[in-house]
């Protein structure tokens, strides 16, 4: 056997160990998963979206099963950002894992004050994923990831307050041009591209003909919305091509990664299939391993876009 | 790392014509948990259902040819139960847990209350043997729909010094609720402390009277889960802890059953502002796999979703 194959990667001048991370929602901080995966064997955490004050989230039930997915309307319950400064950044910094702390917001402001408390108490955080998959309430409650102009706005401001980590975005596929929503969060000042957050779904109970969920629609994640997600990472890695994408969605083996890397995604995250297996990310980068010395490839450098096109 | 494992299939069976039984070599699950506490199974690697099925503890063997050993029920409500459904001896299923908070047991001795609905009652199989183990008294109300769909009550006849069964159509026991005959047991048991598990317009009911009685009542839940370790925000309720010294109500929060519960204290949990429909066919994602919703007439399997199966 030779050296094992290098699966590190850099993400806007963030290096990885390896490049599958948890994704947010789906790992807390890390310390509710701690007990069933070692942290050190993962490329980072990407922790629950925080926010200014804290959030309740939605009404029960939030969850359903749909074919090869599910779909949740959780609202971001979470205790806010000061609390993960307090209580969950001193135990993330005593633990051998790359933190990205992901940040949410009704407002742009909201946003900007949250990234403000985590450039003054966030040492250890080495990047910042922005959940812009949230209602605006100065925009009758619609999406800002759904429109360049808001979307960019959020970037812009999160941007002021955070001059130095790297900030990765995190684009809805529930729009006509992704790539547009991109060009306008990267004009903004974004140095990467998160990619995607849930797909919008709904599903009704036919007994009582009420909604599954009690938000009514919810977003829709596992294996049933990985192809769209590879086609967002495709089209967005062709658009631009130098810029770092953490491509996400339905990710559980080592070829749904690959096929994110083949795509032009730097990096992967897992949701999802944490809940199934929460070692699902150690084994994964080892399968990346395994088919990279099955190939004789050194580096995921060779891998990441590598796409080739029928003739 | 703790709480993954896997377990052998020791048994298959069926008690009467509605539940399964699967016992299930797992020495590191059956060493440690408590009762209350929940499994969650993976119930194969078919990709079109996903997540894991959640299984409050039935029973732990600890002593003779089937110690180390775990028992779970449950009915057919979707594919996940169907998988199970059709595991044989020797067959491996992948397990996560101990998982949860489980009841807590009176530290001197105690006149035990355990109320439970449908197969919800799993549990207070568990912690019956315990409390007997440790000296309490055991008495029971169980309660279901119909007979059928009653948990196991000629065991209940064992374990109980008092028991009550009462079914909604009156084909077995007294007709009418757990709760009908609650006060008056309370009263004639001098219960200390009732324990129930159940679906969750039953748990408001048996907790509300527990309350305008002042007897300590501790709950265990049957949310929808999503993970079963504390991540996913899925199978949260609203508790109120306890009144602030100056009076004033605390605040609600949503706590999660997975890692907060599934034993909760019956007097805190803000049941009006709870759910009060769980849909029937994600109803085999809750520990005691019942449809929260006793008294609605569901389809036998309750089973629509997920389709593609």
């Amino acid at each position: 056997m030779g050296a094992s194959p290098d699966v590190s990667t850099t993400l806007a001048g963030l290096e990885l160990s390896a490049p599958v991370l948890a994704a947010s929602g789906t790992f807390g901080s890390g310390r509710e998963a701690a007990e069933l995966v070692d942290l050190s064997a993962l490329g980072g955490v990407i922790v629950k979206s925080m926010t200014l004050a804290p959030w309740k989230g939605k009404a029960t039930p939030r969850m359903c099963e749909t074919p090869s997915g599910m779909l949740n309307a959780i609202g971001i319950q979470n205790k806010g950002v000061d609390h993960f400064i307090a209580e969950e950044l001193p135990w993330l910094r005593k633990q051998d894992v790359t933190v990205i702390a992901s940040i949410a917001g009704n407002t742009v402001e909201e946003f900007v004050q949250v990234a403000r408390k985590l450039r003054t108490g966030g040492r250890g955080v080495a990047a910042i994923e922005i959940n812009i998959s949230c209602p605006n309430l100065e925009d009758r409650d619609n999406m800002f990831a759904h429109a360049p102009g808001p979307a960019a706005a959020v970037v812009a401001g999160v941007r002021k307050s955070i001059p130095k980590l790297p900030l990765f975005p995190k684009l809805s596929p529930n729009v006509t041009s992704i790539a547009e929503i991109a060009g306008a969060v990267l004009e903004a000042g974004a140095d990467g591209l998160s990619l995607i957050n849930t797909v919008f779904g709904m599903s009704i109970d036919v007994e009582t003909r009420r909604p599954q969920l009690a938000g009514g629609v919810g977003g829709l994640s596992g294996p049933a919305i990985r192809p769209i997600a590879v086609r967002a990472v495709h089209e967005v890695h062709t658009a631009f091509p130098e810029v770092p994408i953490i491509g996400q969605g339905g990710v559980a083996s080592a070829d749904d990664a690959l096929e994110m890397l083949v795509a032009g995604a730097s990096a992967i995250a897992v949701g999802t299939a944490n809940f199934v297996n929460p070692r699902s990310i150690p084994e994964i980068i080892e399968g990346l391993r395994a088919y990279m010395r099955a190939r004789g490839i050194d580096s995921l450098q060779g891998i990441i876009g590598s796409l080739k096109h029928h003739d | 790392m703790m709480r993954m494992s896997s377990g052998e299939i020791l048994s298959h069976k069926k008690y009467g014509d509605a539940f399964h039984s699967l016992t299930i070599v797992a020495p590191d699950i059956g060493e440690r948990v408590v009762p209350g506490q929940f499994i969650n199974i993976r119930c194969g690697r078919d990709r079109s259902f996903i997540l894991r099925r959640p299984f409050s503890v039935y029973r732990v063997h600890k002593r003779g040819g089937w110690a180390s050993t775990i028992e779970i029920v449950f009915d057919l409500r979707g594919p996940g139960t169907r998988y199970l459904s059709e595991l044989r001896s020797h067959s491996i299923v992948d397990l996560m847990g101990p998982l949860g908070r489980g009841f807590t047991l009176p530290k001197n001795r105690a006149h035990c209350l355990l109320v439970g609905g449908g197969i919800g009652a799993a549990p207070l199989f568990f912690l019956a043997d315990e409390l007997r183990n440790d000296g309490h008294r055991v008495d029971v109300i169980l309660g279901a729909r119909s007979s059928r769909l009653l948990l196991n009550p000629i065991d209940v006849r064992r374990l109980a010094s008092v028991y009550r069964i009462t079914t909604d159509d009156g084909s077995a026991g007294e007709k009418g609720r757990v709760t009908d005959a609650l006060s008056e047991m309370i009263d004639r048991c001098e219960s200390d402390v009732v324990y129930t598990c159940g679906p969750h317009p039953m748990l408001a009911a048996v907790a509300g009277v527990c309350v305008d009685k002042k007897a300590p009542v501790q709950v265990a839940v049957e949310e929808l889960m999503g993970c079963g370790f504390g991540v996913c925000m899925t199978c949260v309720i609203p508790v109120r802890p306890g009144k602030s010294r100056r009076g004033n109500a605390a605040e609600i929060s949503y706590q999660r059953s997975c890692t907060d519960g599934p034993v909760f204290n019956g007097a805190s949990v803000v049941w009006d502002a709870a759910t009060d429909i769980v849909s029937s066919g994600q109803s085999e994602l809750s520990p005691g796999g019942t449809p929260a919703r006793q008294g609605v007439v569901v389809d036998s399997t309750g089973e629509h979703a997920p389709p593609g199966n």
